[in-house]
């Protein structure tokens, strides 16, 4: 199974049953995306495939074969923080850490959403041309995120100076 | 999970012909509910043939309707901007479900073909009809909050989760099926069956059959909505969901959908409710006694007795709002 991660080309010979959150984790020696409940209520498994958040752990590794896939290794590094790492940490966005790599990709997903107009469960003009980010927005935007620290405050402050000016 | 063979299929037919040939075979949409199911080992195909390369065109017809592809994420179908004009609750019910990652991921044929939520159907050492026919049902007599009020049988208390279908049920939205002999047409309304002696079969598919389109009808109503009430606000399956259109003519209702969520081993259309209210004038006693006469034939568990009386508001509730 061939795939691009984090820009590089890898190839894998991998279990047929091999989810892409396994695959990741345990064969490409990327073990920053998380194995939370590993049946897709929690999120600590988001990841971008071609630029959109899915829940890996409910993804089978054969389907997304050439396909894009970016983890939070290919976000940013220790040196070299990408400005949502560093907003989570100046908003203290975590407490233990554990759903943070999901949480981040999750938020850029979501911003490119939010970017092309894509509505939500809050939005209430469904017609509207564009997104208006505010709290209720991003709150609902990343409900598929669970944190069981209840770092919420910190995390919607984060995203909120990262990508809000970004998207209106 | 068991393991299987995967094939990507690169047209219905072939997706047809290879399930056809593999015993135990099942079709592959997002995933998000057979891949859940497969690790747990309550489903076990041997063999999986994806169909998420299929038509996810989303196209307006020459009459006015829509065709929409089964292989559509549900994202997509939402984000459409003709739907959003023109089939907002059909929007608004597939924003309301699941989570943006799940919606990312999953088709639209996938989102029919959901299995229920029920507790002791994903517990393997737990009684299920459901899961093994004839074994008994756990849920009658246990912790049934989240079960059916209408429709149900001694054999099963299930719902279907679903949002989208709801949405559908209402729109009058055909299901395009194709399998081996031709292809068929069915609505949503009757796609998905009752539980009565045999819970495990949950729609009209015959084996092998595809779904490979939903097609909407031209002319939708211009009043309507989705309102989905849950145990917290986002993320989490329907207690009760509404799906209504009102017109109103001349000072009363000249026509009426509404099809309820969470509530039964279907979405239900409210049929009993849209005939009392049709040539009413709209009026909150008029709502409230068509949701009664809609809910008269309601069954509580032990649980869920409360859902009653929350479809009844619910209902009240979203025809003011579109009647306002």
């Amino acid at each position: 199974m061939e795939f691009t991660i984090n820009g590089s080309t890898r190839t894998f010979d991998v279990d047929i049953r091999t989810s892409l959150l396994d695959l990741l984790r345990e064969h490409a020696g990327l073990p920053g995306t998380k194995k939370g409940c590993n049946q897709g209520a929690c999120g600590a498994c988001t990841v971008l495939v071609d630029g959109e958040r899915i829940n890996s752990c409910l993804a089978l590794a054969v389907q997304y074969q050439g396909r894009a896939i970016t983890t939070i290794e290919g976000v940013g590094t220790q040196d070299a923080l990408a400005d949502i790492q560093a907003a989570f940490v100046e908003h203290d966005g975590f407490q233990c850490g554990y759903c943070t790599p999901g949480q981040i990709c999750s938020a850029i997903g979501m911003a490119a959403e939010a970017k092309r107009g894509l509505p939500s469960h809050v939005t209430q003009d469904l017609a509207a041309d564009s997104v208006t980010l505010d709290d209720d927005e991003l709150r609902e935007r990343m409900s598929g995120n669970l944190c069981r620290c209840g770092a919420y405050n910190g995390i919607v402050a984060a995203v909120r100076q990262v990508f809000v000016e970004e998207v209106a | 999970m068991l393991t299987f063979e995967y094939t990507r299929a690169d047209s219905a037919a072939a997706a047809i012909d290879l399930v056809e040939r593999e015993a135990e075979a099942k079709f592959l949409g997002g995933g998000t509910n057979l891949v859940d199911l497969m690790r747990e080992t309550i489903e076990r195909p041997r063999a999986l043939v994806d169909v998420t390369g299929l038509s996810a065109a989303i196209e307006v017809q020459e009459d006015g309707g829509v065709l929409i592809g089964a292989a559509a994420t549900n994202t997509a179908l939402a984000e459409d901007r003709h739907i959003r004009e023109h089939y907002p609750m059909l929007a608004r019910a597939i924003l309301a479900g699941a989570s943006a990652q799940i919606r990312n991921m999953a088709t639209v044929g996938g989102n029919l073909l959901q299995r229920t939520r029920c507790y002791y159907f994903y517990d393997d050492a737990a009684h299920c009809n459901k899961r093994r026919a004839g074994s008994g049902c756990d849920a009658v007599d246990g912790f049934n909050r989240i079960h059916a009020i209408l429709g149900a049988s001694e054999q099963c208390v299930a719902t279907h989760p679903s949002d989208m279908c709801v949405a559908l049920a209402a729109l009058d939205a055909m299901v395009h099926i194709e399998g081996k002999d031709g292809t068929r047409q069915v609505p949503v309304a009757d796609f998905h069956t009752l539980p009565g002696d045999t819970p495990q079969v949950e729609t009209v598919l015959a084996p092998g059959e595809l779904i490979t389109a939903i097609a909407l009808p031209a002319n939708p109503a211009t009043g309507q909505t989705y309102r989905k009430v849950r145990d917290r606000a986002s993320y989490a399956f329907a207690l009760v969901s509404v799906a209504a259109s009102v017109r109103v003519e001349d000072g009363s209702i000249a026509d009426v959908r509404i099809a309820l969520g969470g509530v039964a081993h279907k979405p239900w259309r409210a049929t009993k409710a849209e005939a009392a209210l049709r040539g009413k004038a709209p009026s909150e006693d008029a709502f409230r006694a068509a949701a009664r006469a809609e809910l008269a034939d309601a069954r509580p568990l032990r649980d869920n007795g409360f859902k009653i009386g929350l479809a009844e508001r619910t209902i009240v509730a979203v025809l003011q709002e579109l009647t306002a």
